[in-house]
């Protein structure tokens, strides 16, 4: 007898009664969810027809459930979501009915039953100061779990930056020790997929690349490249603003209202890697630098700990001229020597630990 | 509120992107692809960074053509031709309505339309454990 386990993803999408086209459909969602061109659905329909539907195992640490959140609000009756019909979440701390000895106890069997294939996806980061006693579940530290849990998977996903870099939990002085996942977990693949929260059809379109292709190719901080790979001010839709030396100065001058750059009130574009501007957020509306504020770079390690959001990353000082040939040329420069500079700066900023107060953040918004 | 779509949203004066004439540029060259190789090609417009306007800024440029198709297979699609025979503007929304792709597809007719092979077996084992 075959069991819903050992259907394959386009048995399984058949016996939910979706036809070719619904199909076709979902494969041409996956591309655009993988950042993969058009012209590879043939290949991901062919791939997801012979894929057998993994065991996911996911282990939520110290989080505020907000990488959760962002996942299941924005999918439920969604093509998307079908990624998640098609797997098989075996244990979720906070989606599972079950719970106390039966949660545990499903767990193991999956593990056992899955031994070297399923997947660990971990949101939150993992207190190891005093033992790991800040975080336990089932009696057990995060530590244990995650040590024991990442035993038998084939791969670890990372889910938001606290997992991914420590995040908040981290955030100096970082009482409770706490760590990533990559600290952690030297011996198995690890994929970052960082953001306060990360984007949806991100997280899906990771799980639907190992499907389909396995591994993505990841970046030098472990994030998918096919998400990561460009920054958020390369994609941004106010760039030719930026090019021009076009500059919003307060949240509400004539700038702001025409849409300029927004570099000056803070936002941390140049140095943030994410693919808010084209995935954009809530299913393609719209995304933090289109609704008037600018990124807070939540993608990158050590934002928390990286000085003021509103503050810039540091003060344009290329010549910005009338004539387009030689703007957008001074422009470019700017952007790449602005984006090493910035760099830098966050270390520094990360580094003096300067604290923010509301105080301050009025006072940097009108200065 | 039960839905993101029920959010009335007022287009602001977004800025163009200027990557709207590169777009058009590159729907002609599919198009003297599709008639000299027979070789379709299918654009994904939100892999683009494009503002609001622009997107309007394409659409008024391609114009509403001869052919409207909409499909219901998980949540509407709407296929349109454009003006131009054989560019065809492609929208896939899921069940609660929201924009799942955005597609500017050169071809005779988009691959999402004709009946699957599998899908006329289905419907002809169907039909046969009804009459008989
Ligand atoms: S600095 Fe920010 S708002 Fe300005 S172009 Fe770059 S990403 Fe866009
Ligand atoms: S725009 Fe920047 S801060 Fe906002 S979600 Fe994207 S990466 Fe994070």
């Amino acid at each position: 007898m075959t069991t819903r386990k050992d259907l394959t993803v386009g048995e399984a999408l058949r016996t939910q009664g979706i036809s070719r086209r619904g199909f076709l459909k979902f494969c041409a969602a996956t591309a655009s969810m993988m950042a993969l061109p058009p012209s590879s659905i043939p290949a991901i329909a062919a791939a997801l027809e012979k894929a057998r539907r993994p065991s996911v195992i996911w282990l939520s640490f110290q989080e505020c459930t907000g990488c959760t959140e962002s996942l299941t609000r924005s999918h439920a009756p969604s093509i998307e979501g079908l990624i998640f019909n098609v797997i098989s979440l075996d244990y979720h701390h906070t989606l599972q009915a079950a719970s106390g000895d039966a949660a545990e106890e499903a767990r193991h069997t999956a593990m056992k039953e899955n031994d070297g294939k399923y997947i660990v996806v971990v949101d939150g980061s993992i207190p190891v100061k005093d033992g790991g006693v800040y975080s336990t579940i089932a009696g057990m530290t995060n530590l244990e779990i995650l040590k024991e849990t990442v035993a038998g998977a084939a791969a670890v996903i990372a889910v938001g930056s606290c997992a991914a870099f420590g995040g908040l939990p981290a955030a100096n002085p970082n009482p409770t020790g706490a760590v990533s996942v990559s600290e952690l977990v030297k011996d198995k693949p690890v994929v970052n997929i960082p953001g306060c929260p990360p984007i949806p059809v991100v997280i899906s379109g990771v799980i639907a690349h190992f499907l389909t292709f396995g591994l993505p190719e990841l970046d030098n901080l472990g994030r998918p490249k096919a998400f990561y790979g460009t920054s958020i001010h390369d994609r941004c839709y106010r760039r030719p603003f930026y090019d021009k030396g076009l500059f919003a100065e307060t949240f509400d001058d004539e700038g702001a209202k025409k849409g300029w750059c927004l570099y000056k009130l803070g936002c941390k574009g140049p140095t943030t890697y994410n693919a808010c501007a084209t995935m954009k957020w809530n299913n393609g509306t719209s995304f933090p630098i289109e609704a008037g504020h600018g990124c807070i770079g939540c993608s990158e390690p050590q934002f928390w700990d990286a000085g003021g959001f509103y503050k810039a990353l540091a003060e344009p000082t290329g010549n910005f001229t009338t004539t387009a040939g030689v703007a957008v040329a001074a422009g470019a420069a700017l952007g790449a020597a602005s984006g090493l500079l910035n760099r830098n700066k966050q270390k520094q900023a990360g580094a003096e630990h300067e604290t923010v107060t509301a105080d301050n953040l009025e006072k940097e918004q009108t200065s | 509120m039960s839905h993101l779509t029920d959010i009335p949203v007022a287009l602001e004066n977004l800025p163009s992107t200027h990557n709207v004439t590169p777009l058009l540029n590159e729907v002609r060259h599919a198009l003297q692809a599709l008639l000299t190789t027979g070789e379709a090609t299918q654009i994904d417009l939100r892999s683009i960074p494009l503002s609001d306007r622009d997107v309007a800024q394409i659409q008024d440029a391609l114009g509403v053509g001869e052919v409207e198709i909409q499909i219901n297979a998980l949540g509407p699609s709407m296929i349109k031709e454009t003006t131009f025979a054989g560019v065809w503007w492609v929208e896939h929304r899921n069940s609660s309505n929201e924009l799942t792709g955005r597609y500017i597809e050169i071809t005779p007719v988009p691959d999402i339309v004709p009946s699957a092979m599998s899908d006329i077996q289905d419907g002809l084992e169907r039909l046969n454990r009804r009459v008989e």
